[in-house]
C-alpha cells in the first residue's frame, strides 16, 4: 500500500455476525485493502457506546469505522440501528470538538459481501487521507519533535 | 424529575480557561436517568473535552467523577478530594447541584456543563416532556391530575382557548391541547361537573414572582 497509509490508522469494528465474517473471507479470497485497518471484532455493532468511538481518537485513531449489518438483518434485531444513531450522535460531538465528522462511518455489510467490506475499507482510507492525520496526533508529533533535541 | 440537556462543546469551551485542571462532575440522579450528566455523559464530555483540547492546544487537563446527589452535602464530601486537586470543576448536575457545589467550595470555580430545562417525565425512549411549573399551589385534583398551569401554552386555569385544532395545542402543534385532556380525564373519572367551576385568579405569589423560595420545618430542625 501507499506509504500515507502507513502513517495512519484506522480502527474498524466489525460485527462478529457480518462484517468481521466478510473480513475474514476477503482474507480467504486474496482480496487486497489497505493494510493501516485494525479491526476489533465485537458482538453486535449496538454493543458499541458512544464512548468507545471518542475513546479510539483519543488513543491515535486517525479514522474509525463501523460496520454492521444490513439494515433489517441485525442478529440482535435491532443492534445496527441503534449503532447508526449512536454514530450519528458521535459525528456531532466530533465535529464539535473540532475533528473532521467523516473520520467517523458506519457501513452495512453481510457475511458474504468480503468484495463490498474492502471497498468500504478502502473508501475510508482515502476519506483518511484526503483529511491527513488526525490533529490529535500531528499534536503528539509535534510535541515529540519539540522535545528532540 | 429534574431534566435537563448538555451545553455544545464549544460553548464548555468558551466556558473552561485554557491550561487548567478540570473535574467533570457527574451527578447519579436526576440527571442520570435523563441522559444528560451521569457516569457515561460525564466520560463522554470528558472524552470530547480531551479530544478538543489535543485538536485546539488548549492543555486541559480533564478528570471525572460521578457522586450520587450534587445537591447533598452528605454526598458532596465523597468529591473533596477530588474538587481540591483540580483548578476548575464542571459541573454536570442540574442548578441546584452547581449551587450546592459552589457554595461548599468557595475558592473554587465551578461552571455548570448542563442546561437545567425543566421538571418532567420520560413520555417515551428519549423523549422527555414538562409536566410541572413548580408554581407552588397544586391545582391537579381539580383538572383530572393534568396540570393546565404546564401543559397549556397559555396557562388557562378556566380553558380551552378554543385555538386547539383536531386535539392539538394551538401554539405547539406537535402537543396535545392540554384541556382536551383534561376534557378526557375528567369525562373517564365521571367529574366533568368540576368544569362548570369557575376558577378565581391564581395566588402566583406562592411561585417565583414571590422572591426565592425556602420551605422550614421547625419541627425537623435542631
Amino acid at each position: 500500500m501507499k506509504s500515507a497509509d502507513k502513517e495512519t490508522t484506522i480502527v474498524a469494528f466489525c460485527c462478529i455476525y457480518c462484517a468481521y465474517a466478510a473480513a475474514d473471507l476477503a482474507g480467504s479470497m486474496r482480496l487486497q485493502y489497505p493494510s493501516n485497518v485494525r479491526i476489533i471484532r465485537t458482538p453486535c455493532t449496538g454493543r458499541l457506546e458512544v464512548e468507545y468511538y471518542l475513546r479510539a481518537f483519543e488513543n491515535g485513531a486517525d479514522g474509525v469505522l463501523v460496520a454492521g449489518c444490513e439494515e433489517g438483518s441485525c442478529h440482535f434485531k435491532e443492534g445496527n440501528l441503534i449503532a447508526k444513531r449512536r454514530v450519528n450522535y458521535a459525528r456531532k460531538l466530533l465535529a464539535e470538538s473540532g475533528l473532521e465528522a467523516d473520520r467517523l462511518k458506519m457501513v452495512n455489510v453481510s457475511a458474504a459481501m468480503a468484495r463490498l467490506f474492502t471497498e468500504h475499507v478502502r473508501e475510508m482510507a482515502e476519506t483518511v487521507q484526503r483529511l491527513g492525520p488526525s490533529p490529535l496526533n500531528r499534536a503528539k508529533t509535534r510535541v515529540q519533535q519539540e522535545i528532540k533535541p | 424529575m429534574i431534566v435537563a440537556e448538555r451545553k455544545s462543546i464549544p460553548e464548555l469551551l468558551d466556558m473552561l480557561p485554557n491550561d487548567s485542571k478540570i473535574l467533570v462532575l457527574g451527578c447519579g440522579t436526576c440527571v442520570t436517568v435523563c441522559l444528560a450528566g451521569g457516569e457515561r455523559e460525564v466520560s463522554i464530555i470528558s472524552s470530547a473535552l480531551r479530544i478538543a483540547s489535543k485538536a485546539r492546544g488548549l492543555g486541559y487537563e480533564v478528570s471525572e467523577l460521578t457522586i450520587e446527589r450534587q445537591c447533598d452535602n452528605v454526598f458532596i464530601e465523597q468529591a473533596i478530594e477530588a474538587i481540591e486537586k483540580v483548578d476548575v470543576v464542571l459541573s454536570l448536575g442540574c442548578g441546584a447541584g452547581v449551587q450546592a457545589i459552589a457554595e461548599r467550595f468557595l475558592k473554587k470555580p465551578v461552571y455548570a456543563g448542563l442546561n437545567t430545562k425543566f421538571l418532567g417525565i420520560l413520555e417515551e425512549r428519549g423523549v422527555w416532556t414538562e409536566k410541572c411549573s413548580q408554581c407552588g399551589s397544586c391545582v391537579l385534583h381539580e383538572y383530572g391530575g393534568i396540570c393546565p398551569v404546564t401543559r397549556c401554552a397559555k396557562h388557562l386555569l378556566n380553558g380551552p382557548c378554543g385555538g386547539s385544532r383536531e386535539d392539538r395545542c394551538e401554539v405547539r402543534p406537535d402537543r396535545p391541547c392540554a384541556w382536551q385532556l383534561i376534557y378526557q380525564r375528567l369525562k373517564n373519572i365521571g367529574q366533568l361537573e368540576r368544569l362548570e367551576k369557575i376558577e378565581p385568579p391564581k395566588q402566583w405569589s406562592a411561585s417565583l414572582s414571590g422572591g426565592p423560595r425556602v420551605i422550614i420545618r421547625e419541627d425537623h430542625r435542631i
